[in-house]
């Protein structure tokens, strides 16, 4: 079975998947930020693909893709890194990447070999669900891959029922109108978005992205939410780090703290 | 008016196999109105008429087509130009910012955001925000807004607001992420007056369609001046492509009409520091259409470099690049120095300072041997003022 789908029928909330940019802080740290967001109870990680343009992206991910890039990071050497980490661990993987690096590579040779490295489903913010479904959708099978899609609060309930249809693995639910960043807190407009997404009865599980940032935020999108998406404080916090283990153990306890104690 | 010849997009915006709309579900709701609504209020009579008005009376036009005697007789030849240079704003530009303004009005948006290389698209959004009282900002790369200086203080004194870009190369690729970055941010209120063929479907086509009055007045104005019924050849440079796509409109499916187009070579194609997009592209994704893009083996997006910074773009709109994969244009690689030279040929031979953009056209004349029978026009699309300081740089005296 495929790692994400047993994830979500083994925990119904409090999922939390983190979200990293390959080849950052260094070129070679991709398998230890995986081991260690695994050991330190991530549920779910996201291996950013660094580009060039990454329109959707704020600041912080737009810089860890150049200094992963300066790095001299590339897709080739992201999937063997993944095959250096794949042997016992049991997190379930994504790569997230925009499209044209998947195209420059090959999008169904990259399906094989990212199911080979171990990755259970990708995150193409820039692939059109209609284009997914009507080409792409047989070969994502045959290797047992879920495509993300995101859903955002311009998303007409409409077009909420058309994703949550085909949706796979779970909807990535775009917490606002913003590119990736960090937020301290969600407005009140924020959570009645994430309250009426959980009372649409949809049948895909819901993980909120963009703005969680700190055990406020991560408790916010939680109470209505499977799960949340931490990103950009995530790679501020690697950024600073000299000790990827500890920063991680460190980001995800105070993550994970009671905001309130 | 969605006549189906292949140099039109289909439905999703596929012009063969170039186009389409690549957006993140972000964009979705925006461009999915801006399809729906675009071809509808194009078409609308009250739209066209204030356009077309508007054209006339504030843009300057029909602007001239000139027959360049001087010109001529150096290469032998029979060489019009298309006077884009003498509309309001001094490009091309305005056709389609006043296109999009209207439009944008009709869709109810106040505040406006627009990408800009030389500086030509953002005075022009500048000037028609200024003329309709909306908010304008402009995205511009930090490298642009030093070698634009002069266009930058005409978007300011406007009332525009110029947000130099520091991202990547600073020239014109950043300026459209980072006002894609905007538009996400800002979807209900903010229309994105895009200045080139190229993003996501409808926006090659619409663009297309509103730079399309260049050669609409070339059908009655070329006759007239030379007695033919048709040009042998129409010339103009590439960047993304708005005033090639407007000078060859009314003739693409006229093939005894050579469709010739200039990419900005830089330095030379085989010295990395080019933007010839047909030349060095390969089929990609960027700012979220299928076209031909500038790219490593690992699908980077390589940062170009032109002189001319309206033509500093590692990609070409999907119209273009369709012409290109059928053969229906020719594209030829212009160096810098190419261009600079034909810059200061066209100043001393016809009194007409171009823009570097625009003698990127003109220097195809060095390349392409016409004869004395052929008749060819040249799509002069804005004139060199804004390029003083780096023309008199590169050739001094």
């Amino acid at each position: 079975m495929n790692r994400i789908d047993r994830l979500f029928r083994e925990k119904k909330q409090n999922i939390l998947s983190v979200y990293f940019t390959a080849g950052f802080p260094e070129r070679e740290s991709t398998a230890s930020v995986i081991r260690a967001l695994g050991r330190h109870g991530a549920d779910m990680i996201e291996v950013g693909v660094p580009f060039s343009d990454p329109v959707a992206d704020g600041p912080v991910i737009q810089q860890s893709s150049r200094r992963a890039l300066d790095n001299g990071i590339t897709l080739h050497r992201i999937l063997e890194q993944l095959e250096e980490v794949r042997n016992g661990n049991t997190v379930p993987l994504l790569l997230m990447s925009y499209l044209n690096p998947i195209l420059r590579y090959g999008l169904e040779r990259l399906c094989h070999d990212a199911a080979a490295a171990g990755i259970d489903g990708l995150i193409i913010p820039d692939l059109p669900p209609e284009e997914y479904l009507e080409k792409h959708l047989k070969i994502f099978r045959e290797h047992d891959l879920k495509n993300i899609f995101l859903l955002t609060p311009q998303t007409p309930e409409e077009r909420i029922r058309f994703l949550d249809e085909h949706g796979e693995g779970f909807l990535y639910v775009v917490s606002s109108r913003a590119t990736t960043g960090v937020r301290d807190t969600f407005s009140e407009e924020q959570l009645a978005y994430f309250k009426r997404l959980a009372t649409l009865g949809l049948k895909t599980p819901l993980v909120a992205g963009f703005g969680i940032s700190n055990a406020i935020t991560y408790r916010q999108a939680t109470r209505h939410l499977h799960g949340a998406i931490v990103g950009s404080a995530y790679i501020k916090a690697l950024e600073k780090a000299s000790d990827i283990e500890q920063a991680t153990r460190n980001f995800l306890r105070n993550l994970r703290a009671d905001p309130s104690s | 008016m969605k006549t189906q010849t292949s140099f039109h997009p289909d439905e999703k915006g596929f012009y063969g196999d170039f186009g389409g709309a690549y957006v993140p579900e972000m964009l979705y709701p925006n461009v999915k109105e801006l399809q729906e609504k675009y071809l509808d209020i194009l078409e609308d009579s009250a739209f066209r008429e204030e356009y077309r008005r508007l054209l006339n009376d504030y843009a300057g036009r029909p602007t001239p087509l000139y027959p360049a005697a001087r010109l001529s007789s150096h290469y032998g030849t029979h060489v019009y130009l298309k006077r884009e240079d003498l509309t309001h704003t001094g490009a091309h530009k305005i056709n389609n910012a006043l296109g999009q303004i209207l439009l944008a009005q009709r869709l109810g948006k106040r505040r406006i955001i627009a990408e800009t290389g030389a500086g030509q698209h953002g005075v022009a959004t500048a000037t028609v925000c200024a003329r309709m009282g909306m908010s304008c900002t402009v995205y511009m790369g930090a490298l642009d807004v030093q070698r634009q200086r002069p266009n930058v203080e005409r978007m300011k004194l406007l009332g525009a607001t110029v947000v130099p870009v520091h991202s990547g190369n600073q020239t014109l690729k950043d300026a459209v992420n980072e006002a894609l970055r905007d538009w996400i941010t800002h979807p209900e209120e903010t229309y994105y007056l895009i200045g080139s063929t190229v993003g996501p479907h409808p926006y090659p086509d619409l663009v297309a369609r509103l730079q399309s009055v260049i050669s609409e007045e070339l059908l009655w104005q070329f006759p007239r001046q030379s007695g033919r019924d048709l040009p042998d050849a129409v010339l103009a440079c590439v960047g993304g492509g708005s005033n090639a796509s407007g000078v060859f409109y009314h003739y693409l499916d006229k093939p005894q009409v050579r469709l010739l187009a200039a990419e900005a070579g830089g330095q030379g194609v085989a010295t990395g520091h080019t933007a010839a997009t047909i030349a060095l592209g390969r089929t990609g994704i960027l700012h979220g259409c299928r076209s031909y893009v500038i790219q490593d083996d690992d699908g980077q997006i390589t940062e170009p470099y032109s002189v001319s910074a309206g033509l500093d773009y590692p990609g070409i709109g999907p119209l273009l690049s369709h012409l290109h994969a059928t053969g229906r244009a020719a594209f030829y690689a212009v160096t810098d120095d190419e261009a600079l030279a034909a810059t200061r040929l066209l100043a001393r031979l016809e009194g007409i300072i171009p823009a570097l953009e625009s003698a990127h056209a003109l220097a195809l004349l060095e390349k392409i041997p016409f004869t004395a029978d052929d008749h060819i026009i040249i799509n002069l699309s804005g004139r060199g003022d804004k390029d003083m300081e780096t023309i008199l740089k590169h050739i001094g005296e």
